[in-house]
């Protein structure tokens, strides 16, 4: 078992604080020495909190002591991925337009981990404003994948995922606009979990897409990420588009197996360009599901070879109108010898927006213009009606559906970057989930030979994050993945 | 062919500040006049991350609109967003409504010198305020500063359908439907602060011609006057072109107050794309008929109905009627006064005379007044009995205005009161036609004119409170008459 605190689960730490074995101040000095020992060479946080990090523990420490804990994660350390607005933290959502800005508000999911009592160890490293697929859009630096440092971690909540994979934070919260929970899941071997579009509310959280973003739980196990959402999935007034639903019990049933589920297996996300060994590891989880008493149902989404180019479409044009805002006028960087309004607003974007960044502005611009309105953005949003009701579709037939997270394992840094419809694809099974809302979920289910994690991704009804869970979990118990020690 | 020959064609857009106490996507003040900057959140500042949340208040004003001018309220409409750059725009995009407003296709009646005159509505919708630039010229190399207190302020906006034919009907136009919208409670009608202001879609064509011309937009009419004058000057600017063989350009075009010529603004060539698409931070907006159905119950009578309403159970003439119902607290205080008098049209004329008169040189807004409806009628039921004369009730009403005491208080004590006693008027009569036996005798000899002469003799030895009907009675009963 494991050997050293950092190597716990976040429940496995929460009972450890509950008995007062270990103090949450404790395990936070234990992240932080962690983080001081292999940040270096991850590169996953963009600035740590070491002083608030520690109040919040101690602070944590003194309500265990009185008996009153804020949640069952109270005094576990996290990291933020630095989309989600922190006040009095710097937040630059991986952007040098942003450089400075300090919020006056909280995200309200950090309103939430803070009131449930947990430390947060800091901002981690991201694809500059979400878009990206490897973290190497960051403004500042790529950050590695702990399992092999001169790969990339995935994107956009790479940093994230590397730093709970890498074990310098015991879970965190990244945004998944088109895979970007679960694709660096996948390639970390850490479980991710994209809710119900609405489940958790995006208020503070910095828009990529309004209408495809949604914040969730990042951990090293499906009971972790369970408890995580249970803190963070609430209906939130500040958000016109939170659903006003319960927050689910994803915790109660999470044992109880797959005896009995149907799940289906998409056809068009068994397709090529699929990497063998991904394939090969896939196609030994679905038998596994079987000999655990699921049955496997064939079924098609037939629109799904329209999903990358209508995903494409729709965030970059909902991304062109929410970055209008950095401008330059009232916070963030500003061009420093702009004469006049236009320079002023020429300069300031064009020093402070990187290249992916510049790109979806453009194509998003492009297929808003009139004249290219309803030859793209409007047929997008018709071809997504079809993609959701491809969904509707089977799970009139299948309870959840099964298939691979990523087409390929983690790849090398500098691979692809300079080969953007190639970075594209790397999304091709996660975005479609996206364009429908429904939740998400990446579990590991296994290893290359050469040591490369892969995932299994589970797509549910809306709302259903429990059930995904609990498929989640019936695996992850045949395998405890999560024990196997990094290499980092 | 000469001015005459053409006809000039107009359409208005209104834009009506909703007179909500917050703005329309936060909880902050709308309140006008406050220190730059001061009424501000993350959310009206566009700060990364916020997210809109829609004020009910202001769709229940939208509905309330629709339902006056007979629109179809629509029960779902769509938020989208307008995208460009200004330093007053926080997002880099406004919140409006495009292709589906909340209100379609309604109509507002006026009156032209022709007769009553129906002009079409399209559509009412909803959308946010932009801040303010300010720009300093001064010495120190000038700067421009943002003031994002009306950023988010919640507007509504009507457009017309081009019916109007000439700048009277514009102005008559806007001064019913700014009535209409102060009746129902949701805007202040105030066009110096700005929050009813007017662009006009003003084109030409040859008289009897069916084809609109080419139209340019007027921009921010902040006055009738700038209304009137700015559609006069743009018509007449506009024959002057096509006189000349040019065409009119469509373009935007700004009122130069101090030369009183409209100028180009921007041409269509340089118009903004502004990539409209659905907001995807707000749902549908969802109208009930639950909501629907309220509104329509708690409406106001409106200006017009009341106007005829006056006419028909007080039997006023129009012009009295107009006046008396142009605004609803006005209205409302004349109604109560009505239920205290026996004769409306006495009282109207008190309305739109005394009372008017010291409303307007005291400054006092109606629902100031110190005096009630009760009171005002005991004073008219005074002069109707002589026991003051009307001219001493005009000062009667000047203290009660200034103090709110009883009509009856102030009588007695300035010693207002007509002396009605016979006996004592017989004694003045008498006395002054002694006190002038010559003057009496020119007039038994027929110099009839005399006659003003002795009333005012009278009346100055009784110091004004003779009551006349009795002093004239007594006069010409001794004099022979």
């Amino acid at each position: 078992m494991s050997s050293t605190l950092t190597d716990l689960s976040m429940l496995e730490l929460a009972a450890k604080l509950a008995t007062r074995e270990v103090s949450s101040v404790e395990a936070t000095r234990a992240s932080l020495q962690r983080i001081t020992q292999v940040d270096p060479k991850v590169r996953a946080f963009l600035r740590v909190d070491e002083a608030g990090a520690l109040k919040a523990a101690e602070a944590s420490d003194a309500r265990r002591q009185s008996g009153s804990p804020a949640s069952a994660l109270d005094g576990v350390p996290v990291g933020l991925k630095d989309i989600f607005l922190t006040q009095g933290v710097e937040t630059t959502c991986g952007s040098r337009i942003l450089e400075g800005f300090v919020p006056p508000y909280d995200a309200t999911v950090v309103r939430l981990l803070k009131e449930a009592g947990l430390p947060l160890l800091g901002k981690l490293n991201m694809d500059e404003f979400a878009m990206g697929s490897s973290n190497e859009s960051s403004a500042y630096f790529p950050t590695h994948n702990p399992w092999d440092l001169t790969r990339t971690p995935g994107g956009s909540s790479g940093g994230s995922a590397a730093a709970v994979a890498a074990r310098e934070v015991f879970g965190a919260l990244g945004t998944d606009t088109g895979g970007s929970i679960r694709q660096p899941a996948a390639f970390t071997n850490t479980v991710g979990l994209k809710p119900t579009y609405g489940r958790v509310s995006r208020y503070g959280v910095i828009a990529f897409a309004s209408s495809l973003d949604q914040p969730g739980p990042m951990a090293r196990t499906v009971a972790d990420t369970a408890a995580l959402l249970q803190l963070i999935a609430r209906h939130d007034p500040l958000d016109s588009t939170s659903a006003d639903v319960a927050t689910p019990d994803c915790l109660t049933g999470l044992e109880d197996g797959v005896r009995g589920l149907k799940l289906g297996v998409p056809r068009e996300y068994f397709t090529a360009g699929m990497d063998p060994e991904v394939e090969g590891t896939l196609r030994a989880s679905l038998d596994e599901f079987e000999r655990m008493g699921a049955t496997l149902v064939d079924v098609s989404l037939p629109h799904t070879k329209y999903a990358l180019a209508t995903y494409y479409l729709l965030a970059s044009s909902e991304a062109s109108s929410n970055l209008a805002r950095y401008d330059g006028i009232r916070y963030g960087q500003r061009a420093k010898d702009a004469r006049g309004l236009k320079e002023l607003y020429t300069q300031t974007r064009g020093q402070g927006f990187g290249a992916e960044v510049k790109r979806r502005i453009m194509l998003g611009t492009y297929a808003l213009s009139a004249g290219y309105y309803d030859a793209y953005y409007l047929r997008a949003q018709k071809v997504r009606t079809l993609i959701r009701e491809d969904f509707t579709r089977a799970f009139q037939q299948v309870d959840a559906l099964v298939s691979p997270t990523s087409p390929v394992p983690a790849f090398k840094l500098g691979d692809k970057v300079d080969d953007p419809l190639s970075m594209y694809l790397m999304d091709v099974y996660t975005l479609p989930c996206n364009l429908a809302g429904l939740p998400g979920l990446s579990v590991p289910c296994g290893f290359t030979q050469a040591g490369l994690p892969v995932g299994l991704q589970i797509l549910g009804r809306p709302f259903d994050e429990a059930r995904l869970l609990r498929i989640a979990r019936a695996f992850e118990r045949e395998h405890d993945f999560f024990r196997r020690a990094v290499p980092v | 062919m000469p001015l005459s020959d053409f006809q000039t064609v107009i359409g208005l857009e209104v834009h009506a500040q909703l007179l909500t106490q917050s703005k329309i996507f936060c909880g902050c003040s709308t309140a006008f006049g406050a220190e730059p900057n001061h009424h501000t959140c993350p959310v009206c500042l566009g700060m990364p991350g916020v997210l809109p949340v829609l004020n009910q208040r202001v769709v229940e004003y939208a509905v309330r609109t629709g339902l006056a001018l007979g629109c179809t309220v629509k029960p779902t409409s769509v938020w989208s967003r307008k995208n460009y750059f200004y330093p007053d725009l926080p997002k880099g995009y406004q919140i409006t409504q495009y292709d589906q407003p909340i209100c379609e296709w309604g109509e507002l009646v006026i009156d032209t010198p022709s007769g009553e005159k129906t002009v079409r509505v399209r559509r009412i919708h909803l959308e946010e305020d932009a801040g303010k630039s300010v720009h300093d010229a001064s010495a120190s190399g000038g700067q421009s500063l943002v003031d994002l207190n009306r950023a988010g302020v919640p507007l509504m906006e009507i457009v017309s359908e081009p019916d109007l034919r000439d700048a009277d009907e514009a102005v008559e136009y806007l001064k019913v439907l700014r009535d209409v919208l102060v009746y129902l409670g949701v805007n202040d009608g105030n066009l110096e602060e700005g929050s009813f202001r007017c662009d006009a879609n003003v084109s030409v064509m040859p008289k009897g011609s069916t084809t609109y011309g080419q139209r340019c937009e007027l921009k921010n009419l902040n006055s009738f006057r700038f209304l009137k004058q700015a559609i006069e000057y743009e018509a007449a600017r506009q024959v002057d072109v096509l006189e000349s063989g040019g065409k009119v350009d469509q373009e935007t075009r700004l009122w130069d107050v101090n030369k009183g010529i409209t100028r180009s603004m921007r041409s269509k060539e340089d118009a903004h794309d502004y990539r409209y698409f659905p907001e995807p931070d707000l749902q549908p907006l969802i109208v009930s008929d639950a909501l629907r159905d309220a509104q329509a119950k708690s409406l106001p009578e409106l200006p017009r109905a009341k106007r005829t309403r006056f006419m028909g159970q007080y039997g006023l003439p129009a012009y009295d009627a107009r006046i008396l119902t142009a605004e609803r607290p006005l209205a409302d205080f004349f109604e109560a006064c009505a239920a205290h008098v026996s004769d409306a049209k006495k009282l109207s004329n008190w309305f739109l005379g005394e009372l008017s008169r010291l409303l307007k040189e005291e400054g006092t807004p109606l629902s100031a007044l110190r005096f009630t409806p009760a009171q005002l009628g005991e004073l008219l039921a005074t002069v109707e009995k002589g026991t003051v004369s009307a001219n001493a009730a005009k000062d009667v009403l000047g203290e009660m205005f200034r103090t709110g005491r009883a009509p009856a208080d102030i009588i007695a004590e300035k010693g207002l009161a007509q002396v009605s006693d016979v006996g004592a008027v017989e004694a003045v009569v008498d006395d002054i036609l002694a006190k002038n036996a010559g003057e009496v005798e020119k007039y038994k000899a027929g110099k009839k004119s005399v006659y003003g002469f002795f009333v005012g003799q009278v009346m100055k030895a009784m110091k004004g409170k003779g009551n006349p009907g009795l002093v004239n009675e007594l006069l010409k009963k001794k004099l022979g008459d």
